[in-house]
């Protein structure tokens, strides 16, 4: 906000201005002065992220109508959560990987070959264990952490652009993938393990969903109250309390509108002969998603490893002389890439039922734009989780919408295209906008 | 001149060689484009049986993935005596001049699997647009009449095109009468199976359901439609697919998949070896059995051409895959219950 705050500070002074001097605060006793109301409210708001939700909700509206209501019905909109999960759990990775200047070309690669290690693993080694699929995760989880450390090395260490050695990725993880089982699809997974994909029993249901939904309504308002808390103790500048309570208002209607969509699309697997379902509430790869954003979330604003990697994603010069040990930092947000990469190969191999080494193509440029979409910077230093996400959501939208009006796989690939350009463009407007 | 008369004698030497090899066997050499892909060497086994029973002599090389060294492989493969040539080629248009030279020394050429656009070169190859045609009737005798679903493959590959052509011959007399209704058609990038599924969602969701059958163009594709089925409950209704995929035999067994079309690479394999020795021979290309002239390519030169039949699998010849030993009882009749189990599994 550094436009609203220079202005201020200038019309306070009223320095080198034809201006009248300002009136003088009242200034009651040892309390700092107030800033401008418009400031404050300005400060409580990401114009890139409503300006996000915005385009997203245009993007919804245009679609809902196109489609006859096809689009917002209950049983598209749980799809649709399904669909984008694996992709998103990708890009709020990406999101760390370019806010730190590198990048990572390797992802659908490497959810191949992390999703056809553990369909195999799963059906050759563990078939008939007790949980076998957990240990076929953690044999997947293994390699992708292996390969997260390999790739963190060579550029951390041995100073080869991420560029380089993530590009050797595409091409060796998706060879990987085809030698662990001689190009074989690998099926059918365990039917406990294809919960996690979100299909047939892939979700919480009703009860279920309604807890979740009250805890993350509960969370909101805590985090809102204590981030005021915050604030009060070191007599930071606050947005108005009533524009934190329409903020907290808004994300309980929206989450509790999520979950009624959820639970009212009805559950075929289980319904009765008298054709009666019970609601199949939020997906399980959601459930993932979520818990994949609450950590990274936390991550970026409350640990070390976040601020340390905005800060070398900012200036890696002088994080370097900070102190910083750069190098480790690296690594480790590739290890987290890794991991992340077989958590979405999990949701993918579990919604498919089978392991094959042909998924996740394109995931690595579809992570990139959503990341981007969402206001991730290519030249390093900013962006956020949440963002992503939306992201995330928008290619999906765009992706599996227009499949509702027909439209062919040529002229998605255009329409996404050009939301990316029009992302792009207003991202240079909105910086030129803001250094006026 | 020491060097040249060295280079003369060690000509010399190799054309005896040859010549006496000639005398015993018919060389037949083997340009593959790239050996690492597994199933290559199924069609090597049966090729090098083909060519060894009617007692000639097989030879080969790796181009490894370089148009280059295809080139290389070919001009050797001539030196060390070669009568015919297999050519996989790794680029068709990069070993023309390779082509070329083979011809200058009326070598016969049998472009194997992949074309090779030359009007003197014998293609070898199974018929795709036959595999479209076999998915299609597959589906079309389950259900000749309802709403159909296509999903094609991917629209880089010139193959989805033939296939889809195929499935469209045989479907479209029922689609002009109006017993057919197309209710949806999409290419799958990169014949990805997740991304079959996710369209296949849209194409359920788009119809409520209203779907009776789908002709999916390979085992991949349709492992993707039958996870998108099953969350709808679906799973049972006609569904197609190609390449016998392990997996997808066992959703024939299952009942979940209605055909895999199966192009067996050792068939494609021995046929190559027995032409390759007719040609050998000296027999002219148009007099093998079974050949025609075939102009559809991209540039319409007319070339001979044999085309296998491929073999559509259901659940009533599921043991043609066992009894040929490309899978097991085991792998294809898993998790099959008795009371539904085709007779393969019994």
């Amino acid at each position: 906000m550094t436009s609203e705050q220079s202005t201020s500070d200038a019309s306070s002074q009223g320095a080198g201005s034809d201006r009248p001097p300002p009136v003088a605060k009242v200034v009651r006793g040892g309390e700092l002065p107030v800033a401008p109301l418009r400031q404050r409210i300005s400060q409580g708001l990401d114009p890139r992220m409503i300006s996000m939700l915005l385009a997203l909700a245009l993007i919804w509206v245009a679609l809902e109508v196109a489609t006859h209501g096809l689009f917002l019905s209950p049983r598209n909109l749980y799809n649709l959560s399904i669909q984008t999960s694996a992709i998103a759990v990708v890009s709020c990775g990406m999101v760390f990987v370019i806010v730190a200047r590198q990048i990572d070309l390797s992802v659908g690669s490497l959810l191949a070959f992390t999703g056809v290690l553990t369909a195999y693993a799963q059906i050759r080694w563990f078939e008939g264990v007790a949980a076998g699929w957990v240990l076929s995760i953690a044999v997947g989880m293994t390699a992708g952490v292996a390969v997260g450390l390999f790739q963190g090395w060579w550029v951390a260490y041995r100073g080869l652009p991420a560029l380089v050695v993530t590009l050797a990725g595409f091409l060796m993880y998706r060879g990987a993938a085809f030698l662990v089982a001689e190009g074989q699809t690998i099926a059918p997974l365990d039917e406990t393990y294809q919960r996690l994909g979100g299909g047939a029993a892939g979700s919480i249901g009703v009860g279920g969903s309604w807890l979740v939904g009250a805890l993350a309504c509960a969370w909101l308002g805590w985090h809102v109250w204590d981030t005021r808390r915050e604030q009060a103790k070191y007599t930071a500048e606050q947005a108005p309390l009533w524009l934190d309570v329409i903020k907290v208002a808004l994300g309980t209607v929206a989450v509790g509108a999520f979950v009624v969509v959820m639970v009212s699309y009805p559950d075929r697997a289980r319904m009765d002969d008298a054709g009666n379902a019970p609601g199949m509430g939020i997906g399980i790869p959601v459930l993932i998603l979520i818990a994949v954003v609450a950590v990274l979330s936390f991550l970026a604003h409350r640990t070390r490893f976040g601020r340390y990697v905005f800060a070398f994603g900012g200036n890696p010069e002088s994080a370097l002389l900070a102190g910083i040990n750069t190098r480790l930092l690296i690594v480790k947000i590739f290890v987290m890439m890794g991991i992340l990469s077989t958590i979405a190969a999990v949701i993918t191999t579990a919604r498919l039922n089978a392991g094959a080494n042909s998924i996740g193509q394109f995931g690595e440029l579809y992570a990139i734009a959503a990341a981007v979409l969402g206001g991730t910077s290519l030249s390093g230093g900013s962006g956020s989780v949440p963002g992503a996400i939306v992201g995330a959501l928008i290619i999906g939208s765009l992706d599996s919408g227009l499949v509702l009006l027909d439209v062919s796989s040529a002229q998605r690939q255009i329409a996404i295209g050009l939301v990316l350009i029009a992302a792009g463009w207003f991202d240079v407007e909105y910086a030129k906008w803001r250094s006026k | 001149m020491k060097i040249s008369r060295g280079w003369t004698l060690s000509v010399a030497a190799l054309s005896v060689l040859c010549a006496t090899n000639m005398a015993f066997a018919q060389t037949v050499g083997v340009s593959w484009s790239n050996f690492q892909e597994e199933r290559w060497k199924r069609d090597e086994a049966a090729m090098k049986a083909a060519i060894e029973k009617a007692g000639g002599k097989y030879i080969s090389a790796d181009a490894q993935g370089s148009n280059e060294k295809q080139v290389a492989d070919i001009e050797n493969l001539i030196t060390r005596g070669a009568k015919v040539l297999i050519v996989l080629a790794w680029d068709a248009d990069a070993v023309l001049p390779a082509v070329k030279s083979a011809k200058t020394e009326g070598i016969p050429i049998i472009a194997y699997d992949r074309l090779i656009q030359d009007k003197d070169v014998f293609y070898l190859t199974f018929d795709n647009v036959e595999v479209g045609r076999l998915q299609a009737q597959g589906v079309f005798k389950k259900k000749p009449a309802g709403n159909y679903v296509f999903i094609k493959g991917a629209p880089t590959d010139p193959n989805a095109d033939l296939l889809h052509k195929g499935q469209l011959e045989v479907l479209n007399p029922a689609i002009k009468a109006g017993k057919i209704k197309v209710v949806g058609e999409q290419y799958t990038e990169g014949w990805a199976p997740e991304v079959a599924q996710r369209n296949m969602e849209q194409i359920l969701t788009k119809n409520a359901n209203k779907v009776d059958a789908v002709v999916a163009s390979n085992d991949g594709t349709a492992g993707g439609v039958v996870a998108a089925l099953r969350a709808q409950n679906l799973v049972g209704i006609p569904v197609s697919g190609q390449d016998g995929d392990i997996a997808a035999l066992n959703r024939v067994g299952l009942g979940e998949q209605t055909v895999s079309v199966f192009k067996d690479a050792r068939k494609l394999g021995e046929s190559a070896g027995t032409v390759a020795m007719q040609l050998a021979k000296g027999k002219k290309p148009k007099d093998i059995a079974g050949t025609a002239t075939w102009a559809e390519g991209s540039k319409k030169i007319p070339m001979v051409s044999l085309f296998l039949k491929p073999v559509p699998i259901t659940s009533d010849n599921l043991d043609y895959v066992i009894t040929a030993g490309w899978a097991t009882k085991d792998q294809v009749c898993k998790g099959v219950t008795p009371a539904k189990a085709p007779k393969a599994c019994k």
